[in-house]
């Protein structure tokens, strides 16, 4: 296999890591809206993912870092291309990085008000906007000869990267809600789970609307059904035992599958766009494929070096540190931090 | 044109701002790690007592700086497409690995660190934070790796229209990266320690929690003249290797437009005149240049007319000169900041020494003004080693004004442009007033009776709170 489409799946790998993971933070990050009710709730709910929060946003800087790397030119006409979605993503990244650690510095209501939005906001839009940056990479965007992207407002906005902005959101809310679940006890811990009972269906849907529509919009099912056809099918038959799992009140496997769910989704779309990195709208002759975006081979052969030796090291004590939090939080204020 | 003026606006603010942020996060974590040790080693609370007060301020500076460096990854994309396709093979490289490297341990060890203070035993406790020091240290080094690369490309060979990658042990052992790692590495330390060393003297006139700022005094004056005196001799590396790397940035630095006499004169201040290309009234210090160049007291250097003849003849007609008065006087204001830094240390420590430092209160009122001295450091030294580089993106390779996105109109940068200074302007509005709070309200009460706002057993929130 060259060593472009190693760093293709490396690249889908992080982005499928950065999902499952920063999913679930988006989710809980939703939550302090959607399900705490008062002040010490909200508390609890940040700090079930205070110890990981940041470091599940590096899988996205890593993942950044690598196209940059490995892939220039496909960094180049996404990032300059999506320029102004990605303002506002990064200002939403930035208002909810910070929000964390502002928010229980001041006492004031208004403080901890415009913080609490802070989280919301900063939670709902990025989702929101990786739905619609990857559904409409897949689909095709005005990438003209020059490898440069000039998109219009319909090009990002339309029914299905709508749908799949949606979907991400929702999934990423049900996973969060799981994994309250998973963190919390009591009453918090009761409510987070039929909170999840309730958006199940809502996400049901969405989810099987995104399917069909990936059908409709994109090309992805003529050039890749054979494997696209059972992942989905898989991704629908996980879902599906998902309702038993939430029904029997089993907290870790229900947490597992909208994992699974959502890594699937994000799979999905890196086998669609194979063996392209970018898909134009205007000529498939523009379209970008993994060798023409990837750096020179010497390049790569570096950093598969570096990767091989450098991401089981930061595996290994990302697990540590989820070992280290496993224990489920009380509502025992000396104990939070946030 | 005007996208790449905006673009290069946004480009300066956006990393300059950032770059108030991330030497004091490496300063403070260093400072930080020091006095958790002395904790652990000498079981003595106050060192408990001390870390956890300098980590509020550690803390609230660290998420600004991990918000703002975001948009500096992000922004190599968006606003300068054509450069990224030009280099990345061989600048994003060291970007990436930065991630792997650096920003996983940096975040998952200071999560660990917040959450873990009663969940791992205290020396596995210690050692996270040293790990956090040493990411954000081989962070700045990964950074400047690919920095260096655009003040002094090496390692890469021109081919398929761009740099591509072709020894990497060129890239990492470039001069550049060897004196420019140190020197801000040096300039962190000493950001984070005359911070600790400017607060604690504030204190110590106040007479408020002599023990405690005495002791904080002490490790950071220590810590802030030993990187002092790493900057200074660093700084003096780094001249060297500019004048024979760089050599319009030092000319441009000099305001040197013919060649100097034998031996070359240092110029302290001068009146420059960019039009006529000459520098009047200047106020000299003989034989300084010679010995800042060559470490003794002969040589003489090349002025900016000879230089630009050269890059004519090598690249063609065009604009090769670096905005000559920006160059020269960051170079100055970076120097005197850091010789002054040096000079405080030094006195202090005497004072320190001599037991007269409580009673030094002008010498004490000096060091809270001390603080911003860094700061003015980093930025004008960031600032001169940046603009010097023009019209260069990267040095002799591709111009500033070739790197823009041809897909990004004006109007977006300037809508990012605004965006972003907006919320920036607000995050460093809101550090200095919860840094003033901090300050004020001291380490008495801190840090476990901090809780949150309203209490949800008086607002009626009793019937969901959990026990």
């Amino acid at each position: 296999m060259p060593l472009s489409d190693i760093w293709f799946i490396l690249i889908a790998v992080l982005f499928i890591g950065f999902i499952f993971l920063e999913g679930f933070d988006f989710g809980v990050g939703m939550s302090t809206k959607f399900l705490a009710r008062n002040d010490l709730e909200k508390r609890i709910v940040m700090n079930t993912i205070g110890p990981v929060w940041d470091a599940n946003e590096v899988w996205l800087i890593t993942a950044g870092g690598a196209m940059f790397a490995a892939f220039p030119h496909w960094y180049a006409t996404a990032f300059s291309g999506f320029y102004l979605p990605f303002v506002v993503l990064l200002l939403a990244f930035i208002i909810r990085g910070v929000a964390f650690e502002f928010r229980n510095k001041v006492d004031s209501k208004a403080w901890v008000k415009t913080w609490d939005w802070a989280v919301f906001i900063g939670s709902i839009l990025p989702p929101i906007l990786f739905g619609v940056f990857f559904t409409s990479l897949i689909r095709g965007l005005p990438i003209d000869a020059d490898m440069n992207m000039y998109a219009s407002f319909t090009d990002f906005v339309n029914v299905y990267t709508v749908i799949g902005g949606v979907t991400f959101v929702l999934l990423s809310y049900l996973h969060g809600l799981l994994f309250i679940g998973l963190k919390t006890v009591d009453e918090l811990r009761e409510r987070a789970n039929a909170a999840a009972r309730k958006v199940y269906a809502l996400s049901g849907v969405f989810l099987v609307l995104f399917i069909i529509f990936t059908y409709l919009d994109t090309d992805a099912f003529t050039d890749h059904g054979t494997i696209l056809i059972p992942l989905y099918s898989l991704a629908l038959v996980l879902y599906g035992l998902l309702f038993f799992f939430l029904k029997t009140k089993r907290e870790g496997l229900s947490f597992t599958m909208t994992g699974l769910v959502l890594i699937m989704i994000m799979a999905s779309i890196f086998i669609a766009l194979f063996p392209n990195v970018m898909i134009s709208s205007m000529d498939p002759a523009f379209n970008m494929s993994i060798a023409e975006a990837a750096s020179g081979d010497y390049s790569l052969k570096i950093m598969t070096i570096v990767a091989f030796t450098m991401v089981p090291i930061v595996l290994a004590y990302t697990i540590w540190s989820y070992y280290v939090f496993r224990k489920r939080l009380t509502g025992d204020k000396e104990h939070l931090e946030y | 044109m005007e996208e790449v003026l905006l673009a290069r606006i946004q480009f300066a603010s956006t990393t300059l701002f950032h770059f108030i942020f991330v030497p004091l996060s490496i300063g403070l974590a260093l400072i930080i790690a020091i006095m958790q040790t002395m904790y652990v080693v000498k079981k003595d609370e106050v060192y408990l007592k001390m870390t956890k007060f300098w980590s509020v301020f550690f803390l609230i500076n660290f998420a600004i700086g991990v918000v703002t460096g975001i948009i500096q990854e992000f922004q190599f994309g968006m606003n300068w497409s054509a450069y990224s396709r030009f280099v990345g093979d061989i600048f994003g490289a060291p970007l990436a690995i930065e991630a792997l490297l650096a920003f996983f341990l940096e975040s998952t060890f200071i999560g660990i660190w917040i959450f873990g203070w009663n969940k791992l035993p205290k020396k596995l406790h210690l050692a996270c934070i040293w790990l956090v020091s040493i990411g954000t240290v081989m962070s700045a080094f990964w950074i400047l790796a690919a920095n260096s690369f655009m003040q002094n490309p090496t390692g890469y060979v021109l081919q398929n229209g761009r740099a591509e990658m072709n020894d990497v042990v060129a890239l990492l052992t470039n001069e550049k990266l060897w004196v420019a790692f140190p020197h801000t590495i040096f300039g962190s330390f000493a950001t984070g320690a005359f911070f600790v060393v400017g607060v604690s003297a504030w204190y110590l006139i106040k007479k408020r929690q002599v023990d405690f700022f005495k002791k904080s005094l002490k490790i950071s004056l220590v810590v802030g003249m030993l990187s002092g005196l790493g900057i200074a001799f660093t700084g003096h590396a780094q001249a060297q290797y500019l004048m024979h790397a760089q050599p319009m940035k030092m000319a441009a630095a000099e305001a040197l437009w013919e060649d100097s006499g034998d031996p070359a004169a240092w110029t302290l201040f001068a009146k420059i005149d960019v039009e006529k290309r000459e520098t009047t009234k200047r106020i000299d210090i003989p034989y300084m240049l010679s010995y800042l160049t060559y470490s003794e007291f002969k040589g003489k250097v090349q002025g900016m007319n000879a230089l630009e003849q050269q890059m004519i003849d090598q690249h063609g007609e065009g604009e090769y000169l670096p905005p000559v008065k920006t160059t020269f006087w960051s170079f100055r204001i970076m120097v005197i900041t850091g010789g002054t830094l040096l000079g405080l240390g030094a006195l202090g420590l005497f004072l320190m020494f001599r037991k007269k430092i409580m009673e030094s209160v002008w010498f004490l009122r000096i060091l809270i003004v001390g603080i911003f001295l860094p700061f003015i450091g980093n930025s004008f030294g960031w600032i001169m080693s940046e603009m010097g580089r023009q019209p260069w993106v990267v040095n002799g390779l591709m111009k500033t004004a070739d790197g823009i996105s041809p897909n990004v109109s004006a109007g977006q940068i300037l809508f990012s442009l605004i965006s972003f200074s907006t919320i920036y302007t607000i995050l460093g509005i809101i550090m200095v007033v919860l840094f003033v709070k901090f300050i004020q309200r001291g380490p008495e009460e801190q840090p476990e009776e901090d809780v949150s706002a309203t209490d949800p057993f008086e607002t009626g929130g009793a019937g969901h709170a959990i026990k």
